[in-house]
């Protein structure tokens, strides 16, 4: 006799594998699993394969390879002459510049817009929903051209500031008192110069670090008159008056500094072809981060009011009869609640704004895509090795912002004690 | 573009085993199709007309081997490419001849693993700049803004010429001709510069011709020719003696309005070769006697090629130059049919 209440003996049949609740789940995983590694397996053996039948090797040896080609913005010295590896670092960091350039300013406007969808005066909200759905609906590209024709239909050619000797005169003008020039190429601006430069320190140019020593021994002469205020404020009941002091503290000593060291600007002077001097902020950079940021910041609009929306209508009314004023309410109790909803979708916005830029090459702004992705792809047939490593610094970009932001996002997010 | 580079590495990558190496001329043969690759549009040289037929210099090279090996010159489906792309398209299986502009250099030919098969037009680089900039030679485009297409030759060139006479330059990539001449329409550059016939070609497209200079410096030799994918000797040889047999055709004096009359034998034993009246040349490399023939019928030889496309009877008006018979003080000059 066998007690009723003892289980059937354990026995294992395959189909338990199927029909078994307990081992189905781990019976796909295991299949997709294995289809997965066969597809990658398949890829990569097809690609070796292949690369063996067009007498190609894999070899990352070009990027030492002399380059031979130029670059129209280089943050870092670059000659023709350097090594293709470095032509990727000039791409890189152009990438990283206009990504940078164009997710601070499409936070600032995505908040600004986004704050104003929700106001309550009727035009405002309509034109932020306008602007929002226009940019929201367009495809990027398409703005960057657009934005792109204006820019070099427009303004005029530098060749217009050339003074006719004739006649005395120009066909356009520089502005802000000759020193500032619009032109289709570039807005030339003037640089500064120091005739008697202390030295460089740690690799931060003389005027840099002495400006910032000066600047930090006004703030710490600044927080000693703020806390002698203070004192005089609770010893006699009155506060002395300090605003001037702060101004002069804040101000004289890193102006001193640096006029003590010969400073004076670089004005850009036209010169044959183009403008001679000063700093050129291509075109190409300020529409292409235009665009990234006005088409971005439709959607941190978005977002930024679905964030502002989440908080619940309470919080504003008790804000309000505790006496806030609208500005306050927003500032000191709504967003940054709202900034928890916000941080998350906000990371992607970043996320695709970077990968966006990649979009340069229509407006020839010479970024990761444009050097390695491009010429250097180009003038070395070295595709696979250029497309994945291209691909991997992308990657590492995006992972370095998302990174960031997740701390940020941990430092704001609700604290559950 | 940016989609099919790419694509072009995903296909290079996976999705062709074997086709570089497999008999393209079978492909073409089976696909009753020849996909040549051409550029987006430079008149002239390759651009489709208002009714959507390309014409030009290099699209008939393309006609001349599809009437060669398909029998029908109108059997090609161009695929046009840019500077950045087509090399890709190439590798890749995309198109089995290259015809676009390009230049014949050592590395195209063995680290890309291409084969030129011949010189259909022997260029170099220039420059073109508006006549009201008052500049006369290039040595004087210090400073300057100049448009360059990406992907070529003649971005390197560029860059070594203006630092051998110690110039500087600001240069603006662009990705393809109509791209670089709205921007040097709209005076984004100072200066554009690719091959001499394309700057001709580009020009004579412009509204106000008579405003822009070419500059006299040529800074570079440019043999632009049609290119096939480096291992499949049996096509790459179709081409070249296609291209051979254009210019063959006029050292001999077979055009288009003869070679009917020619083709019934004549005392020429190389024209009667080239022809397919004598011998079978054609079988030597897969194809039948009249190989030849059609690919003269298709669009005539060389010269009349030249004269109808590109010649000073058109408006891009390139006289032959280095491009004359090697009996006329030119460099063309092709290996005996026999
Ligand atoms: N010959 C050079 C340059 C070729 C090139 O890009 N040429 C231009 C102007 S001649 C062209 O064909 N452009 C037509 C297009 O953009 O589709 C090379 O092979 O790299």
């Amino acid at each position: 006799m066998t007690d009723v209440d003892m289980p059937p003996k354990q026995t294992f049949r395959l189909s338990q594998l199927i029909y078994d609740t307990r081992y189905r789940s781990l019976t796909i995983q295991v299949v997709v699993f294995m289809l997965f590694m066969a597809g990658a397996a398949w890829l990569v053996d097809n690609t070796i394969q292949n690369l063996k039948v067009l007498g190609k090797d894999f070899n990352f040896g070009f990027l030492w390879n002399r380059a031979g080609y130029d670059i129209g913005q280089t943050l870092i010295p670059y000659t023709n002459d350097s090594t293709h590896f470095r032509a990727m670092l000039v791409g890189l960091l152009n990438t990283l510049l206009v990504s940078f350039l164009g997710c601070v300013a499409a936070t600032v406007i995505g908040i600004f817009v986004g704050v104003l969808r929700l106001s309550s005066n009727w035009l405002v909200a309509r034109l932020m929903t306008l602007y929002v759905e226009v940019f929201r609906n367009v495809p990027l590209l398409l703005w960057i051209l657009v934005i792109y024709a204006i820019f070099t239909e427009v303004m005029p050619v530098p060749n217009a500031f050339r003074v006719n000797p004739a006649t005395g005169e120009a066909a356009a003008s520089m502005l802000f008192f000759d020193t500032v020039a619009l032109t289709n190429r570039y807005t030339a601006i003037p640089g500064v110069l120091f005739s008697n430069p202390l030295p460089g320190i740690l690799g931060l140019a003389g005027p840099l670090w002495s400006a910032l020593v000066a600047l930090a021994g006004g703030l710490f002469l600044n927080s000693r008159l703020k806390a002698r205020a203070t004192r005089i404020q609770e010893a006699t009941g009155t506060r002395p008056s300090t605003w001037w002091a702060t101004l002069l503290l804040l101000t004289l000593p890193w102006m001193a500094v640096l006029w003590a060291q010969g400073f004076h600007l670089d004005v850009p002077a036209f010169n044959r072809f183009n403008f001679q001097g000063g700093i050129k902020v291509t075109n190409a950079l300020v529409v292409l981060w235009l665009a990234l940021s006005l088409y971005t910041g439709a959607f941190v609009a978005e977002i930024v009011r679905a964030g502002i929306m989440a908080i619940s209508k309470g919080q504003t009314e008790a804000a309000a009869a505790l006496g806030l004023r609208p500005g306050r309410i927003m500032s000191l109790v709504i967003l940054p609640q709202a900034l928890r909803v916000i941080i998350p979708p906000l990371i992607s916005q970043f996320l695709n704004l970077t990968k966006n830029s990649s979009l340069a090459i229509a407006v020839g702004y010479m970024d990761l895509r444009g050097t390695l992705g491009g010429i250097t792809l180009n003038q070395t047939g070295r595709e696979l090795e250029a497309i994945l490593l291209m691909m991997g610094l992308y990657l590492a970009i995006s992972l370095g912002i998302s990174g960031v932001m997740n701390v940020y996002n941990n430092a704001v997010k609700l604290k559950e004690r | 573009m940016k989609k099919s580079v790419f694509l072009g590495a995903l296909t290079v990558a996976s999705f062709v085993a074997g086709a570089a190496a497999a008999a393209t001329l079978d492909d073409v043969k089976a696909r009753g199709e020849l996909n040549c690759g051409v550029n987006t549009g430079l008149v002239g040289f390759a651009a489709p007309d208002a009714n959507g037929n390309w014409a030009g210099f290099d699209v008939a090279i393309c006609k001349a081997v599809a009437a060669a090996v398909l029998g029908d010159s109108s059997k090609v489906k161009y695929v046009p490419t840019t500077g950045q792309t087509r090399f890709t398209a190439l590798a890749s299986g995309e198109i089995d001849l290259l015809v676009r502009n390009s230049t014949w250099t050592f590395t195209r030919d063995t680290d890309l693993k291409l084969d030129f098969a011949g010189v259909n037009y022997y260029d170099g680089q220039g420059f073109m700049v508006r006549r009201d900039l008052g500049v006369s030679s290039a040595k004087e485009l210090d400073g300057a803004t100049v448009c360059i297409q990406t992907g070529t030759t003649t971005e390197l060139n560029l860059a070594d010429f203006f630092k051998a006479n110690n110039m500087s330059y600001q240069p603006i990539a662009i990705d393809t001709n109509a791209e670089g001449e709205q921007q040097y329409l709209a005076g984004a550059c100072d200066a554009y510069t690719t091959d001499a016939s394309g700057l001709a070609a580009t020009r004579a497209a412009f509204a106000d011709p008579e405003n822009h200079i070419i500059l006299p410096e040529i800074i570079s030799k440019e043999p632009l020719g049609p290119v096939v994918r480096h291992g499949d000797n049996e096509w790459g040889d179709i081409v070249r003696w296609t291209l051979n047999a254009l210019v063959a055709a006029e050292e001999y004096g077979v055009t288009s309005a003869n070679i009917e009359e020619l083709s019934k034998g004549t005392q020429n034993p190389e024209v009667n070769r080239l022809l397919g009246t004598e011998g079978d040349l054609g079988a030597m490399i897969g194809l039948d006697k009249e190989w030849a023939k059609r690919a003269i019928a298709a669009g005539g030889n060389y010269g009349e090629i030249f004269a109808a496309n590109i010649g000073e009877q058109t408006p891009i008006g390139l006289a032959r130059g280095l491009n004359a018979q090697w009996t006329q003080g030119g460099l063309l000059y092709a290996p005996p049919f026999r």
